[in-house]
């Protein structure tokens, strides 16, 4: 379940180039248990998100790595130094805040500028790089402005200068763009992402957004009640989901439970062969990997059949079909739009495409 | 809307209520700063001998100046006392916080009067403390200056203001998003930086208004320096008191009034313009 390396944690920061390794990291509020036991390691350059329901632990472990938090038990290490015992203003981490966290009383130039100063940076230049930041968000027009003159993408950009003026070697993104509107939401995950690539600052990105996790990660680390589900790139994630849970908040399935029994495979009215141990077993079949069977013909690699149309979704390039193929054994079905499509037809879908999953 | 009759009924009242008992006094007062007094009559001579007379005579510059330096001090040991304790409730009282905060509002609840007498019966000759410290033998004799002086003033008043000056400063407090402290020691700043750079600038308005509280309030007491001030602690508003009584000086004593009107007119004007300035958002 864990991408934790069994090193130890000097070894594993030389021989895996992680950035940052946590290591077995629980935390307790109270009686309730908001992280169990997580290991994680993030590479350095690499997008890793944190991606959950709220109340799964996602932001908690943000909050322990930038050291809002004290882990109850476990590790933190970065760059094969100790960070979770470090105050938050000695780690080499950034964060930018859900609601951005600007200094009302500062101009955005001064919000920018407030990392370098507490560090006493020498004037000459906080202003060079200031500026550079600035320009990096395309925000040096409102340099003079107070934030609470900005909109909320603008707001967002200056909190990403502002953390980034401080070269982090880990930048932490806590649901950054949830504040926003649908369009400046999809404008700001294409920024987001092409300023990871041209500056190479790992990013752990926080969301609970599973469309937003997939098309800006490198990898994604999905967390179910304080433990890790699954961490795995979007791609493989997607396509083999180790568990029902993942299977479902990860795109749309169809969760097939049944057994298998000599070499056969039984969810309802489906049936395939094979070749594993006997028992119940729950498989996962994308809708998107079932077409309709026009000539009637399959493969033996195949499975074959009949549904009932119940429901019809037009979804523009695609449509989603409701298809009862038993009695009252439903399918999601995902075909590229033609047309209205009723009654009685034959679907196919490969045996591989059923992904057997745990509970 | 709203019938003719309604709206008369609901306004009448109150302006009447501010005619008869504001302003009406107000002019009074005003007109009577510009008046004399000839052998025990006011005299309805219109002069400004009285406003000459308050900055002309060393004694009322004097009682001004020591009345504007006791409500200084007041302030600033009220700020040094409220901040700190406002500070500590807002950010790191947690659990203990409503407790402490009705700790600091019950004395508001006891009379003022209680409060002086208090302070009379611990500062006396045969006092608490005094007789403490004799006791512990650090004096061999009681302490004159504890009571009837302007320490005895400062210290009292102080005492009174504090919860004053505690709750608009707790409130500014409060009101700082807890993600900013936050973002700041995530920039690199330390607690005292943080302090100095985000919570203090933050909270300037409700320090600000608890400044202004505490030095007006003390501007215009009377009672405190009549409790434990003695002649040495003697505030303008008793020179104003004995002017309107004893001394049969009314216009003297309005002029004296008129002027500290103005100084807290200019004063209040001044808090609001600089409250405004560093109000954020």
């Amino acid at each position: 379940m864990s991408a934790s390396a069994a090193n130890s944690p000097e070894q594993a920061s030389n021989s895996t180039g992680a950035l940052l390794e946590v290591h077995g990291v629980a935390k307790r509020f109270g009686s309730s248990d908001v992280l169990k036991n997580i290991s994680l390691d993030i590479a350095s350059g690499e997008f890793l998100t944190l991606l959950g329901e709220s109340g799964s632990g996602k932001t908690t472990l943000l909050r322990l790595i930038a050291g809002f938090e004290q882990p109850t038990s476990g590790e933190i290490w970065m760059s094969g130094e100790r960070l979770d015992t470090l105050p938050p203003y000695k780690r080499r981490v950034n964060t930018v805040f859900q609601q951005y966290a600007l200094f009302p009383h500062l101009s955005v130039r001064d919000n920018v500028a407030y990392g370098l100063r507490v560090k006493n940076t020498p004037a000459v230049e906080i202003s060079g790089r200031v500026e550079e930041a600035l320009r990096m968000v395309k925000m040096q027009d409102f340099a003079g402005a107070r934030p609470s003159k900005l909109s909320g993408g603008q707001q967002q950009r200056v909190a990403l200068a502002r953390a980034l003026v401080n070269r982090p070697q880990l930048l932490l993104l806590d649901e950054p763009l949830s504040a926003l509107d649908a369009n400046l939401r999809m404008q700001m995950r294409s920024e987001l992402k092409s300023l990871q690539r041209e500056i190479g600052i790992t990013f752990l990105f926080v969301t609970h957004d599973q469309e937003e996790a997939m098309a800006l990660s490198d990898r994604v680390a999905l967390l179910r009640n304080g433990a890790l589900e699954q961490v795995a790139s979007p791609r493989e994630i997607y396509a083999r989901p180790a568990t029902a849970y993942t299977a479902q908040f990860i795109g749309q399935t169809n969760l097939l439970r049944g057994e298998i029994l000599r070499g056969i495979a039984t969810c309802g009215v489906l049936r395939w062969p094979l070749e594993e141990a006997d028992g119940p077993a729950i498989f996962s079949l994308r809708p998107e990997a079932i077409r309709l069977c026009a000539d009637g013909k399959r493969q033996t690699t195949e499975v074959k059949f009949n549904g009932a149309v119940r429901q019809q979704l037009y979804g523009g390039a695609t449509e989603l079909l409701e298809v009862e193929c038993g009695p009252g054994q439903f399918l999601r079905v995902r075909l590229p739009a033609s047309g209205p499509i009723t009654g009685e037809n034959e679907f196919v879908f490969s045996i591989a495409d059923a992904i057997r999953v745990q509970e | 809307m709203y019938s003719r009759a309604y709206k008369s009924l609901v306004s009448v009242p109150p302006l009447l209520w501010v005619a008869l008992f504001l302003l009406l006094p107000y002019v009074l007062m005003f007109a009577h700063s510009f008046w004399a007094v000839q052998q025990g009559v006011i005299v309805h001579h219109w002069n400004l001998n009285n406003y000459k007379t308050l900055f002309a005579k060393p004694l009322y510059v004097e009682v001004l100046f020591r009345t504007m330096r006791i409500a200084a001090s007041v302030t600033c040991c009220s700020i040094l006392l409220g901040y700190p304790l406002a500070y500590f409730l807002s950010f790191h009282a947690r659990a203990r916080k409503e407790l402490l905060y009705q700790l600091v509002i019950v004395p508001l609840w006891v009379s003022y009067l209680v409060r002086g007498y208090a302070w009379k019966t611990i500062l006396g000759s045969d006092g608490v403390l005094n007789g403490f410290l004799q006791y512990l033998h650090i004096t061999h004799e009681p302490v004159a200056f504890l009571l009837y002086s302007p320490f005895a003033v400062v210290l009292m008043l102080t005492h009174i203001y504090t919860p004053f000056v505690f709750l608009p400063i707790y409130a500014a407090l409060e009101h700082i998003p807890r993600p900013l402290v936050e973002a700041s020691h995530d920039l690199g700043a330390n607690s005292f930086q943080t302090f100095f750079r985000v919570i203090l600038p933050l909270s300037m308005p409700g320090l600000l208004a608890g400044a202004t509280f505490a030095f007006l309030l003390t501007l215009g007491d009377f009672l405190a320096p009549l409790l434990v001030g003695g002649p040495s602690g003697t505030m303008i508003a008793n020179v104003v008191q004995s002017l309107f009584g004893a001394a049969f000086d009314w216009p003297l004593g309005a002029a004296i009034s008129v002027f500290i009107l103005m100084l807290t007119i200019s004063l209040l004007f001044l808090s609001e313009i600089l409250e405004k300035r560093w109000a954020y958002k």
